[in-house]
Order: C-alpha cells, then sequence, then structure tokens
C-alpha cells in the first residue's frame, strides 16, 4: 500500500505526531512519501521523499491553499492512503482533499484489520471495521494509536512545492494556553474530576482526597467547560498530557481525549458507578461506587493513616 | 440575515448499547435519544447571532426517522425559527458524504450567509460533515471554534488546537462554522418557550428528494472492544472498598508506603 503521510508544523516546530505517520506506514508496509507545509530548517527523521511548502508563504493553517499544495502531491505520487493525524490540522484538511479527490475519508482509526481501518463509536463503547468504496482513501490516526517501535532515522529527499491560489480565510495568529497556576505534569500523583462529581461544589472533596495523597487535582474536560475548575487544571489532549506515579479517576467516562492525556499514567484507579465506562480499559483498579460516598471515606482514612 | 444550523439526533453516551442484528450499527431500541452535544453549541451560537443581529431567520435541518422531530423542538424552543426535517429511516447507515450532500442540496440556492454544525457526532465522530457541506457549497469554513464574533460583517473565532493553544481566524461570509464544546453556555428551554415552539413551522421532506450520491463507505462490523482484562474490579461496602484501595496502593504504588 503506497502512503502519503501528512506532516505537521506549528509555530516553527515540526510536530511529534510525525512520528506516528510514519509507525503507520511501516506497520502497512509499501512505499511512502511525506508532505509538509512548514520549513527546511525543522525536517522530520523520514528517508524518503518529502514534498515541502513553505509555511512563511503558504501559512501555517490555510486550509484551501494546503488543499491545493496536497493534490499536487496526489497527482505526481498516486497515493492509495492518504494519511493525516486525527489532530485540529488533520480534521480540518482531511475532508477537504477527500472530496476533492473523490476519495472515502475514514476518521479516527485505531487499528487495520484484513485491511480495513477500525474506528471508535460512541466514546470508544464500540468499534467498527470500516469498508471502503473507492479507489483511493484518506485516514485520520487517532493520536497514540500507532507508534513506532523505535526512534525514526534518515534524512527526506526534499522537492519544494508551491501554489499562487489565495485562500478562503485569515490565519491572525496564535493565542497561548492560559499559563500560571499548576503544572500538572510534575506532579506524582493526580486525582481527576470528571462530570460523575455532579455538582461545583463536590471538586472541594477531590482536592480533599488528592490534598490527603500529597498530590494535584485535575479535571476532565466537561467539568473545565462548565467552569466548576480552571481550564489549567485540564487533562486531555485540549489540556495537558500527564504521566504520574498514580492517577485517581472520580467519575470520568473515559472519552479518548481524556484518555489521550493520562494512558502513560503508572497506575490508574478510576472510581465509577458504571462497571462498563471506558475509563475502566486503562484503569489497574476500578472502584465500582459513588464516588461521592466513596471518595470522603478513602480521604478520611488517608488521612488518618 | 440567513442561517442555516444542523443537528443530529444521538443516543445518550451512557446507555447500554447493543448490536443490530445486522451487526454493523449499535441496535436503535432502548435507547434515550438527545441531541448531539456539539450541536446544542451550534445552535446556542446561531440564537445568540439573532439576537445581536435582529432581522434574521434561523432554520434548524435534522436527518432521521420521525423521532428526531422531538430533537428537533427542543433547537425550536431554543430560539431557531423553523425547522426542516428531512426524512430518512436509514439514516444511520449513511456516511458523512451522503449527509453532507443532502445538506448542500438543500442549502443550495437559499442564500444563506451562515451555516453553523457540531464539530463531530458523539456516536460516529467522523468530524467531516460540516466541512464537506461547506467544500459543496464553497463556503469559507472553520472547525473547532471555541469563540465566535460577528461584527462589520466580519466573522472573527478562535479554533482549539491542541495542548489548549488557539488560533485566531477571519473569515467572510457565506461560511461554515463547526463547534467544539464550551463555545457558549446553551440555554435552558423555557417554558413558554416550549409552548411557542410548538407553532413554529417543522416540515418534513423525503430524503429521496434531496439524496444524489453515491456512499463511499460502509460498516463492515461493528463490535465491542475486547477487554484488557488485568484490571482489579472492586465492589461492596464503601469503607471495606476504602481499607482494600490503601492496601493496593501500599503494595503496588509508591504512594502512601
Amino acid at each position: 500500500m503506497k502512503t502519503l503521510l501528512v506532516a505537521e508544523y506549528r509555530d516553527g516546530k515540526l510536530l511529534g505526531s510525525t512520528n506516528e505517520l510514519i509507525a503507520f506506514a511501516e506497520k502497512t508496509g509499501g512505499e511512502s512519501a511525506m508532505f509538509l507545509v512548514g520549513t527546511e530548517s525543522a525536517m522530520p527523521a523520514f528517508a524518503g521523499k518529502l514534498y515541502l511548502a513553505e509555511a512563511a508563504e503558504h501559512g501555517e493553517y490555510n486550509p484551501s491553499v494546503h488543499r491545493d499544495l496536497l493534490l499536487q502531491v496526489v497527482e505526481r505520487e498516486q497515493p492509495d492512503v492518504v494519511v493525516f493525524s486525527h489532530s485540529s490540522y488533520g480534521w480540518d484538511l482531511a475532508p477537504r482533499l477527500a472530496y476533492a479527490m473523490g476519495a472515502a475519508q475514514i476518521s479516527e482509526v485505531i487499528d487495520i484489520v484484513d485491511s480495513m481501518p477500525v474506528v471508535p463509536v460512541c466514546n470508544a463503547k464500540l468499534r467498527r471495521n470500516v469498508k471502503v468504496n473507492t479507489d483511493k482513501a484518506v485516514y485520520t490516526l487517532q493520536a497514540g494509536a500507532f507508534s513506532p517501535d523505535q526512534e525514526p532515522s534518515g534524512t527526506p529527499e526534499i522537492e519544494k512545492i508551491r501554489t499562487d491560489i489565495d485562500g478562503k480565510i485569515i490565519f491572525e495568529g496564535y493565542e497561548a494556553a492560559e499559563s500560571g497556576g499548576v503544572d500538572l505534569g510534575k506532579s506524582d500523583i493526580i486525582v481527576s474530576a470528571g462530570r460523575g462529581i455532579g455538582k461545583p461544589e463536590n471538586v472541594e472533596m477531590i482536592a480533599a482526597l488528592a490534598k490527603a495523597l500529597k498530590g494535584e487535582y485535575g479535571a476532565s474536560r466537561p467539568v473545565v467547560d462548565a467552569e466548576w475548575v480552571e481550564h489549567n487544571r485540564q487533562v486531555g489532549t485540549t489540556g495537558q498530557t500527564v504521566s504520574p506515579k498514580l492517577y485517581v479517576a472520580c467519575g470520568i467516562s473515559g472519552a479518548i481525549q481524556h484518555l489521550a492525556g493520562m494512558k502513560k499514567s503508572d497506575f490508574v484507579v478510576a472510581i465509577n458507578t458504571d462497571k462498563d465506562a471506558p475509563i475502566g480499559e486503562v484503569a489497574d483498579v476500578l472502584v465500582v461506587a459513588d464516588l461521592k460516598q466513596f471518595v470522603p471515606a478513602l480521604t478520611e482514612k488517608v488521612n488518618s493513616l | 440575515m440567513k442561517i442555516l444550523v444542523c443537528i443530529k439526533q444521538v443516543p445518550d453516551m451512557e446507555s447500554k448499547f447493543k448490536v443490530n442484528s445486522e451487526g454493523n450499527w449499535y441496535d436503535s431500541g432502548d435507547l434515550a435519544w438527545r441531541m448531539n452535544e456539539y450541536d446544542e453549541y451550534a445552535v446556542e451560537q446561531a440564537v445568540q447571532l439573532k439576537e445581536q443581529e435582529g432581522d434574521t431567520d434561523v432554520t434548524v435541518l435534522c436527518i432521521g426517522p420521525a423521532r428526531v422531530k422531538e430533537t428537533m423542538k427542543k433547537a425550536l424552543a431554543m430560539g431557531c425559527d423553523r425547522g426542516v426535517h428531512v426524512d430518512d429511516e436509514d439514516s444511520a447507515g449513511r456516511d458523512p458524504l451522503e449527509i453532507a450532500a443532502v445538506i448542500a442540496e438543500y442549502a443550495r440556492g437559499k442564500s444563506f450567509d451562515l451555516i453553523f454544525t457540531g464539530m463531530q457526532s458523539q456516536d460516529r465522530a467522523s468530524g467531516q460533515v460540516g466541512v464537506l457541506v461547506a467544500e459543496m457549497l464553497d463556503f469559507a469554513c472553520v472547525t473547532t471554534v471555541v469563540d465566535f464574533s460577528f461584527e462589520n460583517g466580519e466573522l472573527q473565532v478562535k479554533r482549539e488546537l491542541e495542548g489548549g493553544v488557539k488560533a485566531r481566524v477571519k473569515a467572510s461570509l457565506p461560511a461554515l462554522v463547526t463547534c467544539q464544546l464550551g463555545l457558549n453556555t446553551p440555554r435552558y428551554p423555557t417554558l413558554p418557550n416550549i409552548m411557542k415552539a410548538k407553532k413554529k413551522e417543522l416540515l418534513s421532506t423525503p430524503v429521496a428528494d434531496l439524496l444524489k450520491v453515491e456512499g463511499r463507505q460502509e460498516t463492515a462490523s461493528m463490535y465491542f472492544p475486547e477487554k484488557k482484562g488485568g484490571g482489579l474490579v472492586l465492589e461492596g461496602d464503601v469503607a471495606d472498598l476504602a481499607d482494600q484501595l490503601i492496601k493496593i496502593l501500599k503494595d503496588k504504588t509508591g504512594v502512601l508506603a
């Protein structure tokens, strides 16, 4: 299978997800080429052909321009599958390319089984194998689903490409993440609150358990969106990625975006009333209990040790 | 101003799912249905824009069997002016291209200035439909929007990127925006507005009138992921559970040692 890998670049840097694209190409075998809107001073470790469009000229985010550049490369390389990361860049650009190519797009691929892409459904509660009915296809890969066995190496053979078309939007710049406060990445113990805490007053009991365990408290996205906890404590793809010694997930169902932010933790305890919640997939211990009773009981016992 | 909001009815994600007898989707029986969470933000943003601009008509569109009209009524009670129900018993099996083509076919020639969609659905989660609609209609399109303003005929939005970084983006009309969670605070329909919504136009159109493309993919099989196993499941009395967990933490982690 011939693949065209769409690498990502942001704010002067190549993104690490590029290695996951390379891992995918290695897993599926066959030839691969790469596409990047970036700059020559930030090249991936990739031993193959790389089509490079200058970000300074074409914009780091300019979907219709990037689509046009990609179409040029698709025309030249005739890949079977064009591969993106399932990221804010990938899920924005992939459908535009797929539409222009007349190809099926399969979003958030986590595996390939019997040559069919496998994707999650209903918050990862279910999975499905997808039959593609077009000659060419476009895939976006779930973050972390494909990891290289070893650090990729090599130097790409660069060919510069460009286009004169104008974009339909104007990208004006980045706004940094809210900073200050807490760096959860530095904490060995994190106790996180999910939607299951029920009401904002219950953040207190999560914070109390975190304190008893001498750690920090975090939260999943719904809790932050509801403004029960500030954004700098959010764990997940749009918050912080953490790998503490102990992660305690309280009332967190385990959306993919949350799991991506904490699944590298050494030891995971989940407290949930739903035995089948996806968080159970990554938990070393699943405590099936109402957290409003269990968390205070646990805190009290830990404090009296 | 003319606005279109596209919504989807999805099962409550806390439901006990079953795979259907064909083995290619979840069984639609015994499920509680609700508005796709992302679409609630789309409806709210459309209604807020109507309140800001005045003299604006907001159409809400939903594809699916008759039951989706219940979800549409919520959108009407939140403030949309009229509903277009695309009647389709087989909507669950349609791929993103077909769904987008139906919406684009409806919208074409109706001079919508702005289209709002959720950034993805909670069940299929392809994240493709909004972008495809924009491509089909040749609209500007910004995805994953967490901040929205409209001034002097121009959109000024923020896209959410990874790690909490945002991208500031400007676009002119006509445009399509896909809404991310947290964009606004979707309102609860009030009782008077629920009553008013009952009098609003809600017309059904057969999908055959709007579907003119063929899908490009299908679900070969749907199934539950294998349980990894290994994880210990503790159940029982709360005090006992706490003691058990403390022992495990002492034995298996450096915590509490």
